[in-house]
């Protein structure tokens, strides 16, 4: 019976909401200075490295390097905002805030406070987002003719990397742990799965890897979008990252619940 | 203990409760009953499976064995459906630090869903109730030790639960505010509310509840009201003097119903006669001494033993 509460299949409910509403509440206080950051970082690098370095580089897959550069951090930024509010804000909520303990004296389940930090992840990755697309506009670098329909696909990029790290959050035991997440996923991705070269430009003995990457179909879907044109073969690229998302998110479910029910 | 009869609705039933922890029984085939509308105290050393038990009522925490329902519904498949009627003050503190005081009652109500109504008239009372009003906008943060655990008290109110679970609700609090405390927990009670509360403040238990149990390693040792476990386990004065066993012995000579307690310096003697005792200490000059009634400590320390635990 104990592990069959433990195992049992996810039950996803609307009470996830009030998660996300509450994260939203906490947000809003710092909120100005969220979004400095948000803006800030962005702008220092399709500054440094878009401008910079474009100057050098010239084109690239038929784009200038700012265009290339500005529209593969959107699908990153989603990746990298989504992740670390999944392994460090989460954490913090789980052990020594006891956020999830107070949580759960309520009529709240352990389903609805992983589903609800999962779209909050997602939506915190589409707010970062939103400031490179608002960035890359205002300096002529992107297309704001199909960028709107970018938004939700952060958002579900966004959600399929809150998985993986609420999973990774969930067997921490302490923040350095995530170190382990950072160098052996994120990095490796941010640098390989097409934001600053085209794939095409690795060996092709590790290309098929690459292409199995959820940010290489992120890439895929949101670099077109935001260059004014469609994603070819969009639904293969949904599919690939939703696989991950709902692998991400049971996992979660199962292992939060075995941390925090015992 | 006594089983609550058929008729009287019961707020805790627990049959053969079991909680494992690797190898060790933490709590070990647990039967309570715990009428409507009563107080009960749950007492025990440190580690006796206090919390564990608490923890298992609110069906957060899987069961080994047995079962137990909580206001008449089974915890391990209506979990969620019992936690909307239970209100739960933590052992340790675990407020929101991102919110004020207000906030910490309005989001927690949230997680109660739509159809719980809190209002303003609703903050206002709670508030009022824990003598919190003056600190309405401030950050948990900026709170002291007592004003948080009054506020861990207010949060356990947003749902007018019909069962309060208290754990340790006054340890480490001053005098002032463990009396503010107690007063609260008797409205509470005069409400018409069931309370289960753990303590190690014997003191507490005496004043609040109408009935204690003695946990020690898991299991139920005694219990009972205080006052008839007090007569059952001690029916004795007792007489603490800070002079050597064998002192004493020889001074209560021909006094048949002591029984003698050496422990560090002091000797504790047991006896309807301990009055006379006490009159032969004071012939010989003898005033640093200590005669009371006995007490639920007595009988916690004669069921529990002396042991430090940890
Ligand atoms: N999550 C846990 N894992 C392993 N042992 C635990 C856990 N929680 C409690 N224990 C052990 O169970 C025993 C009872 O703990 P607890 O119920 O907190 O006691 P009390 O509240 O009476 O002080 C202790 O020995 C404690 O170390
Ligand atoms: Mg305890």
């Amino acid at each position: 019976m104990a592990t069959g509460l433990i195992a049992s299949l996810p039950r996803p409910t609307l009470r996830a909401l009030t998660i996300w509403r509450r994260n939203l509440l906490v947000w809003r206080k710092l909120m100005i200075s969220s979004l400095l950051i948000n803006l800030g970082e962005p702008l220092l690098y399709l500054l440094g490295l878009g401008y910079g370095m474009g100057r050098f580089i010239g084109d690239m897959a038929g784009m200038p390097y700012l265009t290339f550069l500005a529209s593969g951090m959107i699908a990153t930024s989603a990746m990298n905002s989504a992740t670390y509010e999944g392994l460090y804000s989460v954490f913090a909520r789980m052990t020594h805030q006891r956020t999830y303990e107070a949580i759960l004296a309520t009529p709240m389940e352990v389903d609805d406070i992983v589903l609800g930090e999962i779209c909050w992840a997602a939506t915190k990755g589409t707010l970062s987002s939103a400031a490179i697309m608002l960035v890359g506009v205002a300096l002529g670098a992107l297309n704001a003719s199909h960028l709107l329909w970018s938004l939700p696909v952060t958002w579900y990029v966004g959600a399929c990397f809150a998985g993986l790290a609420l999973t990774c959050t969930a067997f921490a035991p302490s923040y350095d742990f995530f170190n382990y997440f950072i160098t052996l996923l994120l990095t490796p991705m941010m640098l390989l799965c097409g934001v600053f070269f085209p794939v095409d430009a690795l060996p092709s003995a590790i290309q098929p890897v690459i292409g199995w990457l959820p940010l290489t179909h992120a890439v895929a879907l949101i670099r077109p979008l935001a260059t004014g044109e469609w994603p070819a073969a969009p639904l293969q690229h949904v599919l690939a990252l939703g696989v991950v998302g709902v692998a991400g998110y049971w996992s979660a479910v199962v292992l939060t619940r075995r941390r925090l029910l015992r | 203990m006594a089983a609550v009869p058929g008729d009287v609705p019961v707020a805790v039933r627990t049959r053969g409760l079991t909680k494992y922890y690797g190898a060790q029984a933490v709590v070990n085939e647990l039967d309570l009953d715990i009428a409507r509308g009563t107080c009960v105290g749950l007492l025990g050393p440190n580690g006796a499976g206090k919390t564990t038990t608490i923890r298992m009522l609110t069906g957060n925490l899987p069961i080994t064995a047995g079962r137990a329902e909580v206001l008449g519904l089974d915890v391990s498949t209506r979990g969620s459906t019992v936690r909307a009627r239970l209100g739960i003050v933590p052992q340790t503190d675990n407020l929101d630090p991102d919110f004020t005081v207000e906030e910490n009652l309005r989001i927690y109500a949230s997680y109660f869903g739509h159809t719980l109504q809190f209002d303003d008239a609703r903050m206002a009372q709670l508030l009022d109730f824990v003598a919190l009003d003056g600190k309405r906008a401030h950050k948990v943060d900026a709170l002291s030790g007592g004003m948080r655990r009054r506020l861990s008290i207010a949060r356990a109110l947003v749902n007018d639960p019909d069962l309060i679970l208290l754990d340790e609700p006054t340890t480490g609090l001053d005098p002032q505010i463990r009396h503010m405390i107690w007063a609260r927990v008797r409205d509470l009670l005069r409400q018409g509310r069931t309370i289960l509360l753990t303590t190690h403040y014997i003191e507490e238990a005496e004043r609040l509840c109408d009935e204690v149990i003695i946990m020690d390693q898991g299991r139920i040792v005694t219990a009972g009201a205080p006052r008839k476990l007090v007569a059952e386990y001690i029916n004795a004065d007792v007489l603490e003097v800070g002079l050597p066993l064998v002192d004493m012995q020889e001074l209560a000579r021909e006094i048949d119903d002591v029984r003698f307690e050496h422990i560090g310096t002091t000797t504790y003697c047991y006896s309807r006669q301990a009055d006379r005792i006490a009159e032969r200490l004071k012939a010989r000059g003898i005033f640093s001494w200590l005669l009371r009634p006995a007490n639920l400590e007595d009988v916690f320390f004669v069921t529990t033993g002396r042991d430090l635990r940890d």
